[in-house]
């Protein structure tokens, strides 16, 4: 009789395990990064008038969103950003990711100096345009530093800590919605702490 | 109208399979005749009302009624006619329609097909079915209705996805879902003989050629999703061990092992736990298959929006159908009669061992395909599973499968001689490895793999052949499923063949190239021409010219096209092929790369024996359908004196389970004077 039970078994085993999968998206994949301190990196700005490391703001909460002028998504985020920026006193540090894109340069004729100065000028030109939420903008033209903290999709956000620990890491556009249920609440835990 | 009238009609149905479901089914628990005689009528009332439900849907299409909003989601004007009929089932809910319609086809089948069963059993039978047709109506009302009306009425329709605009896609999932539903039967035979305790040889014979066909669909249906994958997705890949392909992958290993074991269980009365418990799972497993399409909790490619509610659904029932199934199965197996003896080495020893491999093979699959969601709900991280476990896995599984396949055909029934058989084998088994070893050396660089794969096909192709010539010599008529087991082996040794020479000489170039460019892979030359702008119905494209010289001469012009879509922001790549029976060239057509001499990334593919894969899929095709067709399974339907006799045999050895097993002993000695085996006609007439 017992043997006969097994199938049966199994499948009860199987079906919890259905019912568990249902409760998640498999489409979310964490960042390994979180909880980790953010990787370290020194940038010019995008004034090109100093250069910004995240130890600078060590002691703060703050945010790091990645952006890119010919990113359609960044368009659709960057207002809910802008009245964020102003609700808020937590820094948001922009870095400029890829400004230059392949189609921009396609005889590869530019110099990294030209390279360099017509992001700056086409990320000041987007700024002045649609408002600056940021509290400073980092310039990562090779995508290095995006490849340190794993961006792979622009915009990209993640928040982190007074110890400069990555906390959370936000993948696609931000929301108002997910600005009030999830980013903020992190946020206000983290000052807190 | 028509919206509402469909869903008024569908709603008429799900009562009709209600009863179809409750009263056949209490009838035959309390003997209640004229109960019992209400199930065939509902449940070809319940197929009728099924079939004009679909109708008006279809209508819908046709007519561009773009104010339901399935059809406003899945139609376009321009789309032209043919892919608007396709388009029904272009999306979650229309496919489940095609689902349930299936099924009241199948069960009306069952219904008319099966005059010469006791109404007992085709009472029972019909029950499962319209309980399974309840749950799937249920499903479509409560959870994915594809008569909701949109208002307002948009313009316009969003179009059917361009991936399904193809001829390929128009048959594919009929074919897959013919498969998949078919499963139904044989578990519903399972269950009707579970709930009565007789499992016995007149049940798998009822079972046998409604599970033959149900496999033959299947297998088209793997194969067109095969074919059209390589031919419409571009990159060249014919298998991927998708989620979605596994699921369909696994009721086909399952029911292929059930085929097998039926035969042990209808000829020698073995192994019926065994035979059951397949009957079951291959059903569950085209039941999980939808669980995992319709619920998204796997990334696949050909996952359907996912919707929490109707995973919710699918799994209840799931767990009430497979539950308690397996419930019965753990009460009522431990009750079954054992088979009549069998020595260690005989024909049933092999299938037992080769429906155990494919069995594995399938948890293996299952495993697999399930890790990712496993090792997520114990909160151990993310992982995908890819094609290095399961080509690990799967192949090394399959090698004593095929290996024992040929034993499995000559050996006798209850005890065979090992020296007859290597006597019997040896040339065949000598010539295999030879030719196996030999033939790679003329088509490209000798490895262990292809020697493998190759003399394992020879193996199995040039067994069967042996097998086929030495059983036409005899004297006797030779029946349908001789001829359809055979040829289905044969069938298996092609894809096998081909499998393994796309794998081993298979050469991939992605390239870039500018008009006036050449590649060449030996012995071909492929020369970019020109390239185009193209208007089709619906879609613009740009359209390559590819001039292919083979040894120095100009032999034809291939034209791979990349296609926009009017209605959709994607383009489309259209591969172009030229087959032939040893290779096919395949060249898909890119984006223009930036720059200013206008280069293109192109895809250039030698796929040789591809063809291979398509002809063996359909030669065992054909053998399921040869096998099915056997007259064997069709006596009683047109009575005959004689079939009367085996009738009446029937019903007496239903009656009396004991009595029966001797008959079929009696069978199985028979059969040890045939080395065709149980597969050649044996008539009911010779018992009685």
């Amino acid at each position: 009789m017992k043997k006969f039970l097994i199938p049966l078994a199994l499948f009860v085993v199987l079906v919890l395990f259905l019912a568990a999968g249902l409760k998640r998206d498999p489409h979310e994949i964490p960042s390994p990064l979180i909880n980790r301190a953010a990787p370290e990196f020194s940038l010019q700005t995008l004034s090109g008038k100093s250069t910004f490391s995240p130890s600078d703001y060590k002691g703060r909460v703050w945010l790091l969103n990645v952006w890119a002028t010919w990113c359609v998504s960044c368009r659709e985020e960057h207002p809910v950003l802008v009245a964020f920026a102003k609700q808020i006193a937590v820094p948001i540090v922009g870095l400029s990711y890829k400004e230059i894109q392949p189609q921009d340069d396609p005889e590869k004729k530019l110099s990294p100096d030209a390279q360099l100065s017509l992001a700056r000028s086409r990320g000041a030109v987007w700024l002045e345009r649609h408002g600056n939420p940021y509290s400073l903008s980092v310039m990562d033209l090779d995508g290095r530093v995006g490849i340190d903290y794993g961006v792979y999709g622009v915009p990209e956000t993640y928040i982190i800590d007074k110890e400069g620990v990555i906390r959370y890491k936000q993948i696609g556009p931000v929301t108002p919605q997910l600005l009030t249920n999830t980013l903020l609440p992190i946020i206000r835990g983290l000052e807190n702490s | 109208m028509i919206a509402e009238l469909g869903q008024y009609i569908l709603i008429l149905a799900l009562l009709v399979a209600l009863v179809q479901c409750v009263l056949p089914m209490v009838g035959s628990l309390t003997k209640q005749h004229a109960w019992q005689y209400l199930a065939r009528p509902t449940a070809w009332l319940q197929c009728a009302l099924i079939v004009t439900a679909f109708g008006c849907l279809l209508t819908g299409f046709l007519t561009d009624d773009f104010s339901i909003a399935y059809v406003a989601e899945h139609s376009n004007h321009l789309l032209p006619k043919p892919y608007k009929v396709a388009a029904v089932w272009g999306g979650h809910e229309g496919s489940l329609m095609l689902w349930v319609l299936m099924l009241s086809i199948w069960t009306s089948l069952v219904a008319y097909f099966s005059k010469s069963l006791p109404i007992g059993v085709i009472s029972r039978v019909l029950s499962v079915m319209g309980f399974i047709s309840v749950g799937f109506i249920l499903f479509i009302l409560f959870t994915s209705n594809p008569f909701l009306r949109e208002l307002p009425v948009p313009p316009e329709g969003r179009d059917l996805n361009p991936l399904l605009q193809d001829p390929g896609l128009v048959i594919h999932p009929p074919m897959l879902y013919m498969g998949y539903v078919g499963m139904s039967v044989c578990f519903a035979f399972a269950i009707a003989a579970l709930i009565t305790g007789r499992l016995d040889s007149a049940w798998s014979r009822w079972s046998r050629p409604w599970t033959v066909i149900a496999w033959s669909f299947l297998t088209l249906g793997i194969g067109l999703g095969s074919w059209w994958a390589y031919y419409e997705l571009g990159w060249g890949g014919w298998w991927f061990w998708d989620p979605v392909e596994n699921a369909s992958l696994m009721p086909w290993l399952v029911s292929t092992a059930l085929i097998h074991s039926l035969m042990v269980t209808e000829k020698r009365g073995g192994f019926k736990a065994w035979t059951v418990l397949l009957a079951i799972a291959a059903f569950s497993l085209s039941l999980l298959g939808t669980f995992l399409v319709r619920s998204g909790v796997l990334t696949s490619v050909h996952a359907f929006a996912s919707d929490p509610t109707r995973g919710i659904f699918v799994l209840c029932f799931l767990a009430i159908v497979v539950g308690a199934s397996l419930t019965l199965f753990a009460w009522r197996a431990p009750t079954v009669t054992l088979g009549g003896t069998m020595g260690l080495l005989s024909r049933e020893t092999f299938l037992l061992l080769n429906s155990v491999l494919l069995s594995v093979a399938t948890a293996a699959v299952l495993l697999g395909t399930l890790y990712p969601l496993v090792i997520d709900a114990l909160n151990l991280g993310k992982l995908s599973v890819g094609p290095p476990y399961f080509n690990v896995v799967f192949a090394p599984l399959m090698i004593p499968v095929l290996f024992l396949l040929i034993p499995g055909t000559v050996a006798k029934w209850r005890s065979a001689n090992l020296q007859d058989m290597v006597m019997h084998l040896r040339w065949t088994a000598l010539v295999s490895v030879v030719l196996g070893a030999l033939l790679p050396l003329f088509i490209g660089e000798w490895s262990f793999g292809v020697f493998l794969g190759w003399t394992l096909g020879l193996w199995v192709g040039l067994g069967t052949l042996q097998h086929m010539f030495e059983r036409i010599l005899k004297p006797g008529r030779i029946g349908g499923s001789f001829w359809g087991m055979h040829c289905a082996h044969l069938g298996l040794a092609i894809v096998v063949m081909g499998v393994t020479g796309v794998k081993s000489f298979e050469v991939e170039r992605d390239v870039k190239m500018a008009i006036g460019d050449e590649v060449t892979i030996k012995p071909y030359v492929f020369r970019l021409n020109e390239i185009n702008e193209v208007k089709g119905p619906n879609y613009t494209a740009s359209q390559a010219q590819i001039e292919v010289f083979n040894s120095g001469e100009s032999t034809e012009i291939l034209r791979p096209e990349k296609r926009h879509y009017l209605s959709s922001a994607m383009p489309m790549t259209e591969a172009a092929i030229s087959s032939n029976l040893w290779r096919d060239l395949y060249v898909s057509l890119g984006d223009p790369l930036p720059g200013s001499d206008q280069q293109w990334s192109m895809r250039i593919y030698y796929k040789p024996f591809v063809p291979w894969l398509w002809v063996g899929v359909l030669v065992m095709v054909l053998g399921g359908l040869l096998a099915a067709l056997d007259r064997r399974y069709r006596r009683g339907s047109s009575q005959t004196p004689l079939q009367t006799a085996g009738q009446a045999l029937t019903t007496v050895s239903q009656a009396q389970d004991l009595g029966h097993s001797q008959n079929n002993q009696l069978v199985g000695e028979n059969q040890n004077h045939r080395p065709t085996g149980g597969n050649s006609d044996i008539l009911h007439g010779t018992h009685s």
